[in-house]
């Protein structure tokens, strides 16, 4: 299990709030800090990668369990 | 990295069409976008503090239809009073049950992430609306406005 330092679920919601509720979360967090996102919405798997991509975080994990998808991100 | 930059403009006024503009505008935000969107006729009802936004099944042969109401209802049964209401309150129903945010929603986190909004004032002027109807923290200007900020725009939309 990975580590990380803030946690947000968000189980149920669609796009783009999982992406832009993770932002918010992120915004709030320190340099160098990890932040665990957990999705339901199948179209998140892509978001998120374009999301790291696009602002420079990194995504240390993107994983599918169960039908939920469970994302890592450093932010930079 | 400089900032990119989003110049929306919204003129729809549905509940369906209120989606595209807000979603862009609030995503491209949350990717460090500075964004502005430029509300023009319709696009007008977007900016009310009462959102009434509805969806109209008529003239939309695209619009998917629940328990294959398009077959018992053809373009005729669509005109029929009260299905308009019937058919948006359906629609809000269905996008609550799916976790897609109210248009409100993603308006205020539009407003939050600081995405710029101008209301078009020929428009409000030509449809007697009024500034107390709308949200405040908007602006109010014409098209040479809009394109102080799309001539450096890395995106435009026109929606």
């Amino acid at each position: 299990m990975t580590e990380y330092n803030e946690k947000f679920d968000a189980t149920g919601l669609n796009c783009p709030l999982p992406i832009l509720r993770a932002k918010k979360v992120l915004t709030s967090m320190d340099s160098g800090q990890t932040l665990y996102v957990i999705s339901t919405d199948s179209g998140s798997v892509k978001d998120f990668d374009a999301f790291c991509k696009q602002t420079g975080n990194e995504l240390l994990e993107s994983t599918e369990a169960d039908g939920k998808y469970h994302y890592y991100i450093k932010k930079a | 990295m400089s900032e990119k930059k989003l110049a929306l403009i919204a003129t729809k006024g549905t509940l369906d069409w209120a989606y595209p503009p807000f979603i862009l505008a609030s995503t491209a935000a949350a990717l460090g976008y500075e964004t502005q969107i430029f509300f023009t006729f319709y696009g007008l009802q977007l900016l009310k503090k009462d959102l009434k936004l509805c969806v109209s099944p008529l003239g939309n042969p695209g619009m998917p239809m629940p328990m294959g109401m398009d077959k018992w209802f053809p373009i005729m049964g669509m005109a029929i009073p009260g299905m308009q209401s019937i058919m948006t309150s359906m629609m809000k129903t269905k996008m609550k049950s799916k976790g897609v945010a109210s248009v409100a929603e993603l308006r205020d986190l539009c407003l939050e992430a600081d995405v710029k909004m101008i209301a078009c004032q020929m428009t409000v002027d030509l449809f007697d609306m009024d500034s107390s109807e709308f949200i405040d923290g908007i602006d109010y200007a014409g098209a040479t406005t809009f394109f102080e900020f799309a001539g450096k725009s890395d995106v435009n939309m026109f929606i």
